[in-house]
């Protein structure tokens, strides 16, 4: 610790203290050993000018082959008609791909679904997330248990989960089915019904996510310092005011980076709905009725083999996530002015 | 370590001791959880298990059972037959091998890559820092999905499909590894211990190897395996690159289990059990150091 000082100021004095040794002999020797550590300090220097760059280059350049090229290469094919079976062959329509897409129903359809999917997975997953890390952060017996526990859907992997929630979601011999109708609930068919199919490719979603969120919700209030409580609890705070004052609101930029993650898992849904489908094909139950933007992107290039219809899709799903971005930032930034 | 306390240094210990305190002493006050609050966490335990369980069960079943009213509650006697079944169906043998390369090339490599970018951003002074973080951070939010008909492409015109690079390649670089590695190591890794290494004359790459990756061991320990279970689930890229006959990863070879004219839903349910199965037991074992890596990953976010 103590030596921190003296450490800092080390390398110029080492530079320097080369100096002293040129008037006492002024021999050759230390001629030679000046331009010794004159090439050292070069060397040194241009190390600590450079390395940095090298160390963070290979993740650069990775990401420009396979995010940043991609990523602008798909915007290219989307201007153009690519086929799967020719990718190379691009003949340039301009916006075509984007008014066609748009001329679809089953596009709109798509996208409504991916909404509510969206909306019905992600809302109850953080507001329960949320509440199980206000219960994990009490004193708890067997604490790492629970956490351990919760986290176990996420090494579920989406093909195995999905398998299962089929088969618990069975319209005639389900469990949720069987269930539902000791309380004297008729069958619901889960799969070819529009909302319940939704609800069910969403429970698959929630199952997977909901203690993964928790564990980082729970990281963020064990952050929150401790007197904020105690003075809110002079103030007369209860436990749900304490939660709603003082939690809450520490928790904000948490909660937003939460939001903003499953916004973008949300729009990307694909394997759930496709293995949720009874004939494990692309069009989401045999209505459409469960078809996200993911799924209809995937029967657009790799079924209908419409490379650059499939690239317009995706563009036109990154735009829409960079609107909500857009508003996710201008909403946190009106709720730090207001308080 | 310090006898001497310095005024200021005095007031930069005092917030660390008053944020770390004892854990169980958060919530205002010494909160013990109620009834309530243990019955809440029962139903999400169960919650959280009964899936799994049930995967369990109905692998041991047969077919027909399945398919009758109320479905079963308790283990039958078929499960060797029909794990076995299933492992030469799916060519489950293969497909573990092909997802232990895939997954563990990945972890290595993300690992590696992560913690001495990680270090540089933590650690080291240079010209555009925050701005190439800035691009780290916002590369996180680049949905994948985008990329994946330009990669696609690249894979046929390299005629890669079903080779198991096509799918290692994409998955080696992740920023949320570069994030991670850089919370880490501006907690972890003392400036003293750097500049001293330094006024020894020790090469940047003398630092990395002999200070930084000690240091960084048990963050590097969490984060190969978050990049280990994250690539061992991936879904979408390998189900378009490789198909169940060539060589599948397991998640493309239990997907493939569900298809035909009458499956045998026991038998896809001992597939989907075998391809958890090897991740629950690394969850079993690691799950406290998994469980706290999260938890390190997500604050300051």
């Amino acid at each position: 610790m103590t030596t921190g000082h003296d450490t800092a100021a080390a390398p110029p004095a080492k530079e320097g203290g080369a100096a002293p040794a040129r008037p006492s002999a002024g021999a050759p020797v230390s001629d030679q050993e000046r331009r010794r550590r004159a090439r050292l300090s070069r060397r040194w220097q241009r190390d600590m000018r450079w390395s940095p760059y090298a160390f963070v280059s290979p993740f650069f350049l990775l990401f420009l082959a396979f995010g940043l090229f991609p990523l602008v290469y798909t915007g290219w094919a989307s201007l153009h008609q690519v086929e799967l079976t020719a990718p190379t062959d691009m003949n340039w329509v301009g916006l075509r791909n984007y008014t066609r897409i748009f001329d679809d129903d089953f596009f709109w359809n798509a996208a409504r679904n991916t909404l509510t999917i969206g909306v019905i997975s992600t809302v109850p997953q953080l507001l329960m997330a949320l509440g199980l890390a206000h219960i994990l952060n009490y004193k708890l017996r067997a604490s790492t248990f629970y956490r351990v526990v919760m986290l176990a859907p996420y090494a579920t992997s989406i093909a195995a989960a999905s398998l299962v929630f089929v088969l618990l979601f069975g319209r005639d011999y389900g469990m949720i089915n069987w269930a539902l109708g000791a309380v004297g609930i008729d069958n619901i068919d889960w799969q070819n019904d529009k909302w319940p199919s939704q609800i069910a490719v969403s429970t698959i979603v929630i199952w997977r996510w909901t203690g993964y969120n928790a564990l980082i919700y729970l990281a963020a209030m064990q952050a929150i310092p401790q007197d904020l409580y105690e003075s809110a609890a002079l103030d007369g705070a209860n436990r749900w005011q304490q939660f709603l004052h003082v939690t809450l609101p520490s928790l904000r930029p948490t909660i937003l980076f939460t939001v903003v993650v499953s916004t973008i898992g949300a729009s990307q849904v694909f394997g759930e709905p496709l293995l949720f489908d009874a004939n494990k094909g692309a069009s989401g139950g045999s209505q459409h009725q469960f078809q996200t933007l993911g799924l209809y992107l995937y029967e657009q290039g790799w079924v209908n083999q419409h490379l650059g219809r499939a690239s317009a899709i995706a563009w036109t799903m990154f735009l829409i996530l960079i609107v909500i971005g857009i508003v996710n930032y201008v909403i946190s930034r009106r709720l730090r002015a207001s308080s | 370590m310090t006898t001497t306390l310095t005024p200021v240094d005095r007031e930069a210990e005092a917030p660390k001791g008053r944020v770390r305190g004892p854990k169980a002493a958060r919530a205002g006050g010494t909160l013990h959880a109620g009834p309530v609050a243990y019955a809440i966490l029962a139903l999400f335990t169960i919650g959280s298990l009964f899936p799994l369980v049930w995967t369990a069960i109905a692998a041991s079943r047969d077919n027909q059972r399945l398919a009758e009213t109320p479905p079963p509650f308790w283990f039958g006697s078929n499960l060797m037959d029909n794990l076995e079944i299933a492992w030469q169906d799916a060519n489950l043998g293969e497909a573990f091998l092909n997802t232990t390369i895939v997954a563990g090339i990945s972890a290595v490599t993300i690992v590696v890559l992560s913690t001495i970018a990680g270090f540089a951003f933590a650690k080291l002074r240079f010209r555009g820092r925050n701005a190439l973080m800035l691009i780290v951070i916002g590369t996180m939010m680049v949905p994948p999905q985008l990329s994946v008909i330009p990669l696609y492409m690249m894979v046929a015109e390299l005629d890669w499909t079903d080779q198991l690079q096509a799918v290692i390649l994409p998955s080696i670089v992740s920023a949320f590894g570069v994030f991670f590695m850089r919370q880490y190591l501006l907690q972890a890794l003392p400036d003293e211990l750097i500049e001293a290494a330094r006024v020894d004359g020790a090469s940047s790459w003398r630092v990395v190897w002999h200070i930084v990756f000690p240091a960084a061991r048990p963050a590097m320990a969490v984060l190969g395996m978050l990049m280990f279970v994250q690539t061992w689930n991936d879904f979408l890229w390998p189900f378009l690159v490789l198909t169940q006959t060539g060589n599948p990863t397991v998640q493309v070879a239990v997907a493939g289990l569900g298809r035909g004219y009458t499956p045998d839903q026991s038998l896809i349910m001992a597939g989907a059990l075998l391809g958890t199965l090897p991740l629950l037991l690394v969850f079993a074992i690691f799950g406290k150091q998994i469980v706290g890596g999260i938890m390190q990953g997500a604050v300051k976010g």
